[in-house]
């Protein structure tokens, strides 16, 4: 195949950018999770003055 | 609408006359704006002939940087002693207080486009051919930067990053007016064979979009 | 104070797997069942074209795709939240206006890339459309660091607002000025509007903007979940901090 090195980079870099952040994105939402109560965790299920 | 006009004067007489009194347009912008032009003919080694070929482009970019620190001190003064919560309370209408700021700012700015005009006629040797783009551009233009500088001012004014916040706002926005002046000013300084008026016609529009754009954002700020 | 509910629901587990199986498929057919760009001269009969180069673009238009969408999202959520003034739609022109960016630093990775084999060069300042999205990338980079400058996202979403709605505004004026600049691009013509793809080579493509489009919808509702919770967390600070200060006074 021509130009291997070129189609690893740019599939392999885009796929681990998305990878990253996906998992930054799912750390950081178990920790906001963690701190914040049930009840107001989701839009759906929180009371109307949060904003929904 | 005469009390609007009213308003208008008093904001830009205001910053003025701050301005006058404090000199730092004449006492830090300009030399800053001179620093420009001679680093840039350092950069580009000098040749005369890469000096007068880009002029423009170096012109707008000096005047870029420049308007920068121009809206950065416009937005200090009123950081002073809360003096933009006074304005606001003061039944001043907020359409005339950013209109009055931008006004303020292109005035400045239109005093360092003639220095910078002067400075690349000067150091790079650059021959004006027609002087009624240059000036229709130069005019055009500044009040386009100002008119969006003053909202991407008043939106990064309180925040402790401003001053590397509002080069990162304002200059991708700013970019066609970047490239219609350049062009324009290509023509008006006989460097490119192109339709320069043409390119006036387009920084003009930009005025009319940027400065109706900026008032109505204007507008929703002040809903706040 | 404490909550079982994460970002993760049922619905967005569904989702991520059917983009991960969705990716996989994909990276087959790209990668080994379609055929390389190889078109041959017609007077002196050498090959020319893409080569197995063309195999980036299943990833780099979908990509382009996905980017506008976002940001188009973006621009809609924010004059939502203008009008409405609830953080449900500034949460999602947050959310919609980050995976936007990432995915088009993604675009210009992925353009470069290409560039280099097809175009001999990693960069073109002539062509309009990778100038373009530089400027469309530094645009929506400026309104992450104006969000990023406040601490209560409550106060950044005015503002914000202004700032991709103004952008979105001066996207076709700085299209307009780019191209008008250059007046050459090496970019070809629209690759789905002119249909000179076809037959499996046009359904690998659909299948890479399908699942750009799942991947999407992933990562921004799960950036709108974090950014709900940014907002739920600040507003208990708040609270917390005020309940705190009635119990000292009622003690004094």
């Amino acid at each position: 195949m021509t130009h291997l090195g070129y189609l690893l980079a740019g599939w392999g870099l885009s796929s681990f950018i998305v990878l990253l952040y996906a998992f930054r994105l799912l750390k950081r939402g178990a920790e906001l999770s963690a701190r914040v109560p049930s009840e107001h965790a989701r839009w759906m299920s929180s009371p109307k003055q949060n904003g929904r | 609408m005469k009390r609007l006009f009213a308003d208008i004067g008093l904001i830009t007489g205001k910053d003025l006359k701050i301005e006058l009194r404090s000199r730092v347009l004449i006492n830090q912008v300009a030399p800053f704006a001179l620093m420009i032009l001679v680093l840039f003919g350092i950069a580009l080694d000098a040749d005369q002939q890469s000096l007068r070929n880009f002029a423009s482009g170096l012109f707008w970019i000096s005047v870029l940087l420049c308007a920068l620190m121009a809206i950065s001190r416009s937005m200090t003064i009123e950081r002073d002693d809360e003096a933009l919560v006074g304005l606001n309370l003061s039944g001043v209408d907020p359409i005339a207080i950013f209109l009055g700021k931008t006004c303020a700012i292109a005035i400045q700015l239109l005093v360092l486009e003639i220095f910078l005009g002067v400075g690349i006629i000067l150091l790079y040797r650059s021959e004006v051919e027609d002087l009624w783009l240059l000036v229709s551009t130069g005019l055009f233009a500044c009040i386009a930067i100002s008119a969006l500088g003053t909202i991407f001012g008043f939106l990064a004014s309180g925040l402790g990053v401003r001053e590397t916040l509002l080069p990162i706002l304002l200059l991708p926005l700013l970019l066609p007016v970047l490239i219609g002046a350049t062009r324009a000013f290509d023509d008006a300084l006989g460097v490119a064979a192109i339709n320069g008026w043409n390119w006036f016609a387009f920084v003009a529009g930009l005025t009319v979009i940027l400065t109706a754009v900026g008032a109505g954002a204007n507008h929703l700020m002040a809903e706040n | 104070m404490t909550s079982s509910i994460t970002t993760a629901s049922k619905g967005s587990k569904i989702l991520g797997m059917t983009s991960i199986v969705g990716f996989a498929v994909l990276v087959l057919l790209a990668f080994f069942v379609t055929d390389p760009d190889i078109r041959f001269h017609p007077e002196t009969g050498e090959e020319f074209g893409q080569f197995d180069a063309v195999r980036l673009l299943y990833l780099h238009v979908p990509l382009i795709i996905v980017t506008y969408l976002a940001f188009v999202i973006c621009a809609i959520a924010s004059a939502g939240y203008l009008v409405k003034l609830t953080f449900w739609w500034d949460s999602m022109a947050h959310a919609a206006g980050e995976v936007g960016t990432l995915t088009c630093a993604l675009v210009l990775i992925t353009g470069s890339i290409w560039g280099r084999p097809v175009w001999n060069t990693w960069w073109e300042w002539g062509d309009v459309r990778v100038m373009s999205t530089l400027i469309l990338f530094l645009l929506f980079l400026g309104y992450l660091a104006l969000r990023g400058a406040f601490v209560n996202p409550q106060r950044a979403a005015r503002p914000a607002a202004i700032v991709a709605l103004i952008a979105v505004l001066d996207i076709p004026l700085i299209n307009r000025s780019v191209e008008w600049w250059e007046n050459r691009t090496l970019h070809q013509k629209s690759t789905l509007s002119e249909l000179k793809i076809e037959d499996l080579t046009l359904f690998t493509l659909m299948l890479g903007i399908l699942v750009s489009l799942l991947v999407m919808s992933w990562l921004i509702l799960h950036r709108f979940r974090v950014a709900w919770l940014e907002h739920v967390e600040f507003e208990q600070g708040i609270k917390t901090a005020i309940e705190e200060r009635r119990q000292m006074d009622n003690e004094d």
